[in-house]
């Protein structure tokens, strides 16, 4: 067992980066899920779009600045969370108030969506895959290999985000409304909290971070129309590992889904760890229902 | 409700002879489409049991549909069975799977459900692309080299023949369509719908509701299995897209649009979405704007589907 750890060194240290840079990227995605799950109780089947949306904005940025990386980078920053929550309040306002939040129409529209923005992606960006070049770019070398140093920053940057996202829920009236809305709707709003500006914030807000999830990414693995399938897939077992609607829970899961891609995607192949989380959601579903630390709900 | 069992019986079994009959006087191309239509709708007759009948929307249907197309296309690739044998290895495999999978999954309601249907349906495309030694991955195979012709009373006949096409395509959606019909009418169809509407209440009147939601997602699945097994026979291809989740959105669009829990719907559905596919496509490359909107506009405005809407005005004895 010794042996085959120091023989296996380099790769465990490489699943574990990959697995950590997953995890980070991968909870900020996740947190939108999971907050629009937590507080309007509906599942977003369209949510990949957004980071997809997020993706595909950084390249228009990208090549609006000409090919500058940095300006392109900082630009995108703004503009895509900026246009994607726009989206998203736009896709609140005119569908799922229309169809009452009520759960299964719900799923069904935001399928629909998910179709169109697809296609309107496909029709105005096209089918291929295209390259954003890095905003900073530098290797750090460890022991064994060098390791991109801008892989680093989006865990950096993934992680400030959240940290920055829990503490603004914590503090903020808007954090406050959520979570009453969260506990209890009817009595929230007989308490003056606006229910209805609070979903609207809370699919903008899960919109935007899922947008800038696709920014960070794209230097890293290009941007095309169907990104966002893996992604969503991926961010519906964190939520669910997690207990739907339990923040701690989503980070703490992603990172088992992270860490556990990543070392199975190392050492064995990455659609068998695509398998067996996929298995490891239905368990959870089947056996605790509520998920590692969801509340129980009536 | 007034219900008239003669009058129900008679409209399906014109609608069976209607089909029957079109295919003496449908040119080459929509002869096949036809085919291929029946053949997929008898998969959204399955999925409307689930749905329709029992109020448990499903988003894995594609991976009982490609059990039976595998189960087939498998058999009768690796093990040279014949075609009959193949129909029924394929629903043998979408009946266990069904069963395994109800028993697991049916212990989750709401959306728990939903999202484990939709997971189970991912793993098994997965799967079918992880063991690609015996599944031939992405690519998937035909089966054009080592299905052996039907003997039908001595003669042999292709399956690809075009009238070999239509009949069996016909046979299967009869079969299907008529049983989906006697098991709405029948007392556990009732409590299927009894279900739907309020299980709470169902449970509390001594009736074993996982039982009864147990029976619907077998019998579901099974039906989407064997029209998966006749799609391998009949059109000769085994492959992964039949199992991605296009293909479990597929009938819920086709069940929803001609009227979730009507026995006609599924058809209608079917028809109308594969002939607008069809006519969309030769005007633009889009056709995912069709399907996504067409779920949009059932979804806002035309909840009950065609059938649906039929039912409610005119003429309230359709099951």
């Amino acid at each position: 067992m010794a042996d085959w750890f120091d023989s296996n060194a380099a790769l465990l240290f490489l699943a574990l980066l990959d697995g950590t840079v997953t995890a980070f990227v991968l909870a900020l995605i996740a947190l939108g899920l999971s907050l629009v799950f937590g507080v309007m109780r509906i599942v977003n089947v369209s949510h990949g779009e957004f980071f997809m949306l997020g993706a595909v904005l950084a390249w228009a940025c990208f090549n609006f600045t000409g090919g500058n990386e940095v300006a392109g980078f900082f630009l995108a920053i703004l503009i895509a969370p900026i246009a994607v929550a726009a989206i998203a309040v736009a896709m609140d306002k005119t569908i799922l108030r229309r169809v009452n939040y009520n759960p299964e129409s719900t799923i069904v529209a935001t399928i629909g969506l998910l179709y169109i923005i697809q296609q309107l992606v496909l029709t105005l960006y096209g089918p291929e895959a295209r390259p954003v070049t890095a905003p900073i770019y530098f290797r750090v070398q460890f022991p064994w290999f060098g390791y991109s140093g801008y892989k680093l920053i989006v865990a950096v940057a993934s992680a400030l985000l959240l940290l920055g996202t829990w503490a603004a829920l914590k503090r903020s009236t808007l954090g406050l409304y959520m979570r009453a809305t969260q506990q209890d709707a009817e009595t929230a709003q007989a308490f003056g909290v606006p229910t209805r500006k609070v979903y609207a914030a809370v699919f903008a807000l899960g919109a935007g971070l899922a947008a800038i999830a696709g920014v960070l990414v794209v230097p890293i693995r290009q941007a095309d129309y169907l990104m966002g399938q893996e992604p969503l897939l991926l961010s519906f077992i964190v939520v669910i590992i997690g207990g739907l609607g339990s923040l701690r829970g989503t980070i703490v899961a992603a990172f088992i889904v992270g860490i556990s891609d990543g070392f199975i995607s190392v050492f064995y192949e990455p659609t068998l760890a695509k398998i067996l989380a996929t298995l490891m959601v239905a368990a959870v579903l089947v056996f605790k229902p509520t998920g590692l630390f969801g509340e129980e709900r009536a | 409700m007034n219900r008239n069992p003669q009058k129900v019986l008679g409209l399906h079994l014109a609608i069976l002879l209607v089909l029957f009959l079109l295919q003496f006087v449908l040119p080459a191309y929509h002869h096949t489409t036809v085919a291929r239509i029946m053949v997929l709708a008898s998969f959204a007759v399955g999925y409307n049991i689930l749905l329709g009948y029992t109020g448990l929307m499903s988003l894995g249907h594609a991976m009982f549909f490609s059990a039976g197309m595998y189960g087939a296309g498998l058999g009768i690739y690796h093990l040279g069975l014949s075609g009959l044998q193949g129909f029924g290895a394929g629903l043998l495999s979408a009946a266990v799977l069904s069963l395994v999978f109800g028993l697991i999954a049916l212990r989750t309601t709401g959306v728990s459900f939903l999202i484990v249907t939709l997971m189970f349906g991912q793993a098994v495309f997965l799967s079918l692309l992880y063991f690609n030694e015996i599944t031939l991955g992405q690519d998937g195979f035909s089966l054009s080299q080592s299905l052996k012709p039907l003997n039908l009373g001595g003669a042999e006949v292709p399956f690809s023949d075009p009238d070999v096409k239509y009949n069996l395509a016909w046979l299967l959606f009869a079969v299907c369509f008529l049983l989906s019909a006697a098991l709405v009418l029948s007392p556990a169809g009732r409590v299927l719908i009894a279900i739907r509407e309020n299980e709470e209440r169902t449970k509390l009147l001594g009736y074993n509701t996982y039982l009864y939601k147990l029976f619907s997602l077998v019998a579901s699945g099974t039906i989407a299995g064997a029209a998966g097994a006749v799609h391998a026979l009949l059109f000769s291809y085994v492959g992964t897209t039949f199992a991605e989740i296009h293909h479990s959105i597929s009938p819920l669009l086709w069940t929803l649009l001609g009227g979730m829990g009507t026995t006609l719907g599924p058809l209608l559905g079917t028809g109308i979405m594969h002939y607008l596919i069809d006519i969309t496509s030769g005007l633009t490359s889009g056709y995912l704007f069709v399907v996504g909107g067409a779920l949009l506009l059932l979804v806002l405005w035309f909840p009950q589907g065609l059938m649906g809407a039929v039912r409610n005005k005119w003429a309230s004895w359709l099951p």
